[in-house]
């Protein structure tokens, strides 16, 4: 797959990413490299084949949703960068 | 003889006997964090201060007053956790990880927080936002990574043992690099909970320490089922002190060929030759076996890991903690800027490697097939268990080499995680131990790779060799500039 300028731009806007123009070309070819790497897997034959999700085969574990009170409220709120009254604060949205 | 030589399991015999105190070690520590860190450079936050007031008030018990160092990507409460990143270069956890609680519960006591390459992408700590750690057998060579600051405060003898997290051998290739033990747990063994993200499927935390006994001691400490981890492995505690028998005579071990072959360094891989030639001496039945699945496995690992790392890293966003940007006027103003200044080249260049291989016109080629190719790995490892209890490879393709050779070509550094990798991929068990020196007096591991849960094999088959070896005795860091 070629990575064009295009592309690797929209990829950074998706991450919510700015890249600057003088960074383009090295993301770019950073991603072009790994990928051509990459490609390796599509040698693989996986037909008939299923997916691998995790490492472990536990499906849907179940545990009773019971109200725990977290203790420190205060400490995590010490870690906002910009907050009002015990919220978050952030600039307008609407 | 200084106490800072001693491993844990030496200091808890004199602590139990009233020879020492904890005050006694954890002096005895903070003299060598002193000497060495200014050379080293392991630690991001140094908490001697703390350790001091605290082994005061030890009252003895098993482990209680033995210090230990943690990595800076496990929460601690009240103390930084930065990930080595200036994304939370200020971010103190309003909680304790499952395994920081585990210790303090045994009342081990942390010296301080060490040094990753950012978010544990990496595989030499150069990609730290602080600095790059130095190996303490050449202060001129990287210590390998991400558990880079990890390794070499064990090496150097800063710290007793340590705390490390692999998702693609980052505990195994630094201890390999660094001279000392590393393993990586069965994915499930150990509670992920209040462990900064990478790859969700693959990250697990493990001891880095001087021998395989504490090994052992801190695998005791740390394993077992937390309910905040719902992939955390729900199975009756081991008591894996009990593994330490020297014994390999029933032992079948598989050595695949392809990880002697291209790509290894011809120094490492005699070292590794001459280990396994030690393990038939020692009455193991050795075969040589096949897994060509190693440049499969690591194409494979670099789209997964990327992939959910960009999902992990999504958090990020300059709202509720972290890193926010001075300049916006939007709100994707404060995801962007925050995200763009906050996150260095290489967490970016992973984040855009993970959200190209999930967006659409691209998932099923890669993420879904690299999903696919994850599962024939897992049967070739399965394959490969039918007949063999263990397998032994190198850990790393080479010794630790220069700092700033790699740094700047992102592809080779992958190359750096080629014999481990796939143990991630397959969610198995994986040990790197020292098994000699190259030319230059630089260490090499030999990594052995266990069925799932069988941590008790492998610290077996590693305590053997280890007392046959004794590389211990005979190699030291020398410190050379």
């Amino acid at each position: 797959m070629q990575v064009d300028r295009k592309e690797i731009l929209h990829i950074a806007n998706l991450a919510s990413l700015n890249i600057k123009e003088d960074e383009i070309e090295e993301y770019r070819k950073n991603l072009q490299d790994i990928l051509n790497f990459a490609n390796i897997v599509n040698s693989v034959n996986t037909d008939n084949i299923n997916e691998t999700i995790g490492s472990t085969n536990n499906v849907n574990v179940f545990r009773e949703d019971e109200i725990k009170e977290f203790e420190d409220k205060e400490l995590l709120l010490e870690n906002v960068p910009d907050k009002e009254n015990n919220m978050f604060k952030i600039p307008k949205v609407i | 003889m200084e106490l800072y030589e001693l491993t844990v399991h030496e200091l808890m015999d004199k602590l139990n006997k009233n020879e020492i105190t904890s005050e006694d070690i954890v002096k005895s520590y903070t003299k060598r964090i002193e000497e060495k860190e200014k050379d080293i450079g392991a630690f991001v936050t140094i908490t001697t201060d703390e350790a001091l007031e605290k082994s005061k008030n030890v009252k003895n018990r098993n482990l209680a007053g033995i210090p230990i160092g943690i990595k800076d990507n496990l929460c601690t409460k009240g103390v930084k956790t930065t990930c080595s990143s200036k994304m939370l270069e200020n971010f103190v956890a309003p909680y304790n990880a499952t395994v920081v609680e585990k210790l303090e519960d045994e009342g081990i006591i942390s010296l301080g927080k060490l040094n990753m390459d950012e978010f544990a992408m990496g595989s030499s700590t150069e990609y730290s936002a602080f600095k790059t750690t130095k190996n303490p057998w050449n202060l001129n060579a990287v210590p390998g990574g991400s558990s880079g600051g990890s390794a070499a405060a064990v090496a150097s003898q800063m710290v007793p043992w340590a705390l490390g997290s692999d998702t693609g051998g980052s505990i195994r290739q630094p201890a390999s690099l660094c001279g000392v033990v590393g393993l990586k747990p069965t994915y499930g063994l150990v509670s992920r909970y209040g462990l900064v993200a990478f790859a969700s499927s693959l990250d697990q935390i493990g001891p880095i320490t001087k021998d395989v006994e504490d090994s052992a001691i801190l695998l005791n400490v740390i394993a077992g089922h937390d309910e905040k981890d719902s992939t955390s492995a729900n199975m009756p505690k081991k008591d894996y002190t009990k593994s330490l028998v020297k014994d390999v005579s029933k032992l079948k071990v598989g050595v695949p060929k392809e990880f002697l072959g291209e790509g290894i360094n011809e120094e490492v891989k005699q070292s590794v030759e001459e280990a396994i030639k030690k393990y038939k001496e020692l009455g193991a039945t050795v075969e040589e076996c096949t897994l060509d699945i190693a440049n499969e496995a690591l194409a494979t690992y670099y789209i997964i890991a990327c992939a959910e790392a960009s999902s992990n890293l999504g958090r990020f966003d300059g709202i509720r903690y972290g890193y926010r940007a001075k300049n916006f006027e939007t709100l994707k103003d404060i995801y962007k800027n925050s995200r763009s200044e906050g996150f260095g080249a290489e967490v970016k260049r992973r984040i855009i490697l993970g959200t190209y291989v999930l967006s659409s016109g691209y998932y099923d080629a890669y993420y879904k097939k690299a999903q696919k190719v994850r599962t024939v790995i897992k049967q070739e490892f399965e394959k490969l268990f039918e007949k063999y209890d263990l397998l032994i490879t190198p850990t790393s393709p080479t010794v630790a080499y220069k700092i700033g050779t790699k740094s700047n070509n992102p592809l080779e550094m992958y190359l750096a995680d080629l014999c481990t990798v796939s143990v991630n991929i397959a969610g198995l068990p994986g040990i790197s131990i020292p098994c000699g020196v190259d030319k230059k007096g630089m260490p090499i591991g030999l990594q052995l790779i266990g069925k799932p849960f069988g941590e008790e094999t492998l610290l077996q088959a590693a305590y053997t060799y280890e007392q046959e070896v004794k590389f211990r005795e005979k190699y030291k860091p020398q410190f050379k500039s």
